[in-house]
């Protein structure tokens, strides 16, 4: 059996030990936030925390996770919106949205690490997370305005 | 309630958002299918205690629904259309709620596609709007014993301001709907400068749902007692089992079945693929049983495609002479005359739409109906082909449209909702059906490949004394028709039939091509590779001749003029050629804007840097681009700066619309750079983003400049326009840059990425 915590809550799992976390939080869990879009870790769309960094869900499997603490978008802000939504939504971010969970928590992540990030930076963090409507422009710019608000 | 609100609210009236410790369970459907033999026209606009219209409806708390009939895949026409209804009603934004129409033809079109919904829904919002304000003054009137023309609205309430009465919309509701609907002749409609929101615009009524993971896209559609299905089909288009193994799938955990799904009857249209589905408990075990299928295929007469060879067919057919399509002059009679003749072909590969949410649908059979789950962009094309697939009448399905995960013309085609209610019947449960990134790659609508050659001579001034064009590629009817071979009217209009030189001898022709795998349309369609190719080889010209990209442009587009079509199969996407005339003014305007806004001719470039300009009309919208490149010692092609002006006659939402142009630019520059699908024997060569990557932040344009023409004429396309002008801006940026003229896409064939 396996045991981790799921945004603040102790689950347990029985099944394939192999089964990626991100079938086991929308499936099992029903917590549909983080998203399917590759499957191989290339789009980040599935992207949650394990441990506060930022992951790639879908190539993490269930028994990786044993014992350690997830948050999905779902947990990612327990009172409101966490400011890098915020910013996504002062910047109007989204066109389709399907990518965006994704990229807010690989974001909200970076940004603990680094508050004054660079056009360098920002581009190598938000590397794997592909936006196939093109709203890198506007993450960009939500970006620094998150860095802003949390600095 | 935070999920797409959907039309049949009976479905919904359980639905809730379950909270469970710290953290949200997300939004359950929860199916009631207690309907009758009609489709259920129970919206909350229908139910509504004031309802003049299908598409709007007020209730006594003032609180106005209205409902979203076309499909939102991030264009921000859900929000949009509402917005107009919102004006003419002269409402207040914060009390509209939108619910989401089920596939109803009711409704009028709902095939989102095409960059029209503003056009065609327009004027629909507006009647709608202007119908309930009407009916509230006059029942405002009534209850003050007071004409109905003293009396006025302003946002939610009817004002009478000479006895400094007024009434709420909510309170006036009841009275209003005792009131006989006035007819379209009795309705005013607001003054331009009244408008509060057309014009100005909104952002997405979904956008909080965006942010927090709690949008419903059809992905995420639950219903319970569903099952996952993931299907493994012919790598061939056309091919069939021979043999599987049943039994190995089985021994997976959490596998319960095995189920085969009928090939398709030629054309493939939007028929399943057929092949072999697992079902399980969950979407992994479904993926891990599939793996242990063992199928042997018989690939059919398909087999024989290669992409490689099919190329070489290509450029051979359109190097001989094909059907001409439009004719001007006689353009032979000068090229005998001889003289420099320059020569290019143009090519574009099949291109993917890898729109982030891959294919997905929900569905239930259950006793004779079926009710889908879908994120499609046709909800009315659904119902037709489960209907045929399921031979039940299509009144029998009723198709929930959730949020789409881009679509791009894909979810266009619902082969993919097909399977799911084909599966639901064999199994007895609602099956969710999940494609998997590599199947969305590999069992794709394609764009066409196409080749297209362009011959011309100069004369005076370096302008084209005659010009030859001839394109090639496999049609869209081709996947509805086995016996279409040649672009109808729909595709050749698409920068190819219109193009807009004022030229004295123009010949263009259109040659034939067989299709090997389905031809679909994507993000402006054939208006890819026709402006690919008449504004690269408009750019090579220009080079020859000595001349200013923009001069020479705007020499061959010639004096404001409208384009006369006699003749020629125009269907000008669908509008009026009186209401939406080819105005070579327009092409003008926005040509001569984007020169100034992008500083053209006034920036200095480095070695290594360059910029390039295209024009195009496409979905009724006139465009200019302009980007700028970066190319360093490595050949890696970077694009700093990106000018984009658009007329698309009157733009109802000004912040959608400019990220609408933005996205475009990202969009071609995965088209510029390394858009392209192969077929090897007949099977698709590329599966998942590490073959087929499309622009990441690093490689997009930096800074995307849109600029909208303030017009009065009627309203255009935005989705689409932008994609089109973009991709040979680019390529001719690269040329200013290296010198490497870009004839075959994507860049990365000239070393160049």
């Amino acid at each position: 059996m396996i045991q981790l915590k799921v945004n603040g809550a102790q689950q347990s799992f029985t099944g394939d030990p192999e089964m990626p976390l991100l079938w086991y939080v929308r499936d099992i869990l029903g917590l549909t936030g983080s998203k399917f879009g590759c499957g191989v870790g290339l789009c980040g769309a599935c992207t949650v925390h394990i441990d506060g960094q930022a992951t790639r869900s879908c190539v993490t499997a269930m028994s990786d996770a044993a014992g350690k603490e997830v948050t999905t978008i779902e947990g990612l802000e327990k009172n409101g919106l966490h400011p890098v939504q915020k910013a996504w939504m002062q910047i109007n971010v989204p066109q389709c949205g399907y990518c965006q969970v994704g990229q807010i928590m690989q974001a909200a992540a970076f940004l603990k690490t680094n508050m004054k990030p660079t056009d360098q930076q920002i581009d190598d963090a938000m590397g794997g997370n592909i936006c196939r409507c093109g709203t890198y422009q506007r993450i960009r710019a939500a970006i620094k305005a998150a860095a802003g608000e949390m600095s | 309630m935070n999920t797409i609100e959907n039309v049949s609210r009976r479905t919904f009236l359980r639905g809730s958002v379950i909270a469970a410790g710290a953290f949200v369970l997300g939004v359950r459907f929860y199916p009631d299918l207690a309907f009758g033999d009609t489709l259920p026209h129970d919206t909350n606009a229908d139910r509504a205690t004031l309802h003049p219209s299908i598409f709007l409806g007020i209730n006594p708390d003032g609180t106005v629904w209205i409902v979203a009939s076309r499909s939102e895949m991030g264009t921000t026409s859900r929000t949009s259309l509402p917005l107009v209804a919102t004006d003419e009603l002269d409402a207040d934004w914060k009390r509209v709620k939108i619910e989401q129409a089920i596939g109803d033809k009711r409704y009028g079109d709902q095939d989102t596609d095409g960059s029209h919904s503003i056009r065609s829904f327009y004027d629909a919002m507006r009647v709608a709007g202007a119908t309930a304000r009407l009916m509230l003054i006059q029942a405002a009137a009534q209850q003050w014993g007071v004409p109905a023309r003293e009396c006025e609205t302003d946002l939610h309430v009817v004002v009478h301001r000479s006895t400094n009465r007024r009434s709420d919309y909510g309170e006036l509701a009841s009275a209003a709907a005792k009131l006989p609907v006035p007819p379209k002749g009795d309705l005013k409609f607001k003054s331009k400068s009244a408008w509060r929101y057309v014009g100005k615009g909104e952002v997405s009524y979904d956008l909080e749902a965006l942010v927090t993971g709690k949008a419903v896209f059809g992905m995420d559609a639950r219903l319970d007692g569903m099952v996952y299905a993931s299907i493994e089909r012919p790598p061939v288009l056309g091919g069939k089992v021979k043999s599987y193994d049943d039994k190995e799938p089985l021994k997976v955990a959490g596998v319960r079945q095995v189920v085969p799904i009928d090939p398709f009857q030629p054309p493939p249209a939007f028929q399943p693929l057929g092949g072999i589905a697992v079902i399980a408990d969950n979407t992994w075990a479904a993926f891990q049983g599939r793996k242990k299928l063992n199928i042997t295929w018989d690939n059919g007469p398909n087999e024989s495609y290669n992409s490689d060879a099919y190329k070489i067919e290509l450029r051979e057919t359109s190097h001989n002479p094909c059907k001409v399509v439009r004719n001007i002059g006689d353009a032979d009679a000068v090229f005998a005359k001889g003289g420099k003749v320059y020569e290019a072909d143009y090519y574009v590969p099949l291109l993917a739409h890898a729109q982030m949410e891959p294919v997905v649908a929900l569905a239930e059979f259950k006793d004779g109906k079926v009710t889908a789950w879908a994120p499609t962009q046709d909800p009315q094309s659904t119902q037709d082909i489960i209907s045929k697939e399921l031979g039940i009448a299509k009144e029998d399905v009723i198709c929930h449209v959730t949020l789409l995960g881009g679509g791009f013309g894909r979810k266009s085609k619902p082969d993919y909702v097909a399977e799911a209610a084909v599966l639901s019947k064999k199994v007895g449960r609602p099956v969710k059906v999940v494609w998997t990134r590599e199947d969305d790659i590999k069992f794709g609508y394609y764009n066409a490949v196409a080749n297209m050659y362009f011959k011309a001579v100069l004369g005076a001034n370096g302008k084209p004394a005659a010009w030859l064009q001839r394109s090639v590629f496999p049609p869209i009817a081709s996947t509805f028709d086995v016996n279409a071979v040649y672009g109808g009217g729909g595709t050749l209009q698409q920068g190819w039939t219109d193009i807009p030189y004022d030229l004295p001898n123009l010949r263009i022709e259109n040659g034939p091509a067989k299709p090997h795998v389905r031809i679909g349309w994507l993000r402006s369609v054939a208006n890819i590779y026709h402006a690919f190719g008449v504004q690269c080889f408009t750019d090579e010209l220009a080079n020859a001749a000595g001349r200013d990209p923009v001069d020479y442009l705007l020499d061959l587009i010639g004096q404001p003029r409208t384009i006369d079509f006699k003749g020629v199969d125009y269907p000008n996407y669908g509008g009026s050629i009186d209401i939406y005339p080819w105005e070579t003014g327009r092409l003008r305007h926005v040509t001569e804007m984007v020169a100034e806004k992008s500083g053209w001719g006034k920036r200095k470039h480095s070695k290594g840097s360059g910029v390039g300009i295209a024009v195009h009309r496409s979905f009724l919208t006139y465009v200019a681009t302009v980007v700028e490149v970066e190319v360093d010692d490595k050949g890696e092609v970077r694009i700093p700066r990106v000018d984009t002006v658009v007329d698309a006659g009157l733009v109802v939402n000004p912040e959608a619309t400019r990220a609408q142009f933005e996205g475009a630019a990202v969009f071609g520059t995965s088209i510029v750079r390394s858009g392209e699908i192969t077929a090897t024997k007949g099977a698709i060569d590329q599966s998942n983003f590490y073959d087929y990557p499309v622009a990441l932040m690093a490689n997009a344009p930096y800074q995307t400049n849109v600029s909208i023409v303030d017009s009065s004429a009627p309203p255009a396309g935005v989705g689409e326009p932008g994609v089109p002008p973009f991709v040979p801006a680019c390529c001719n940026a690269i040329f200013a840059a290296t010198g490497k003229r870009v004839r075959d896409l994507p860049i990365s064939k000239l070393g160049l990425s």
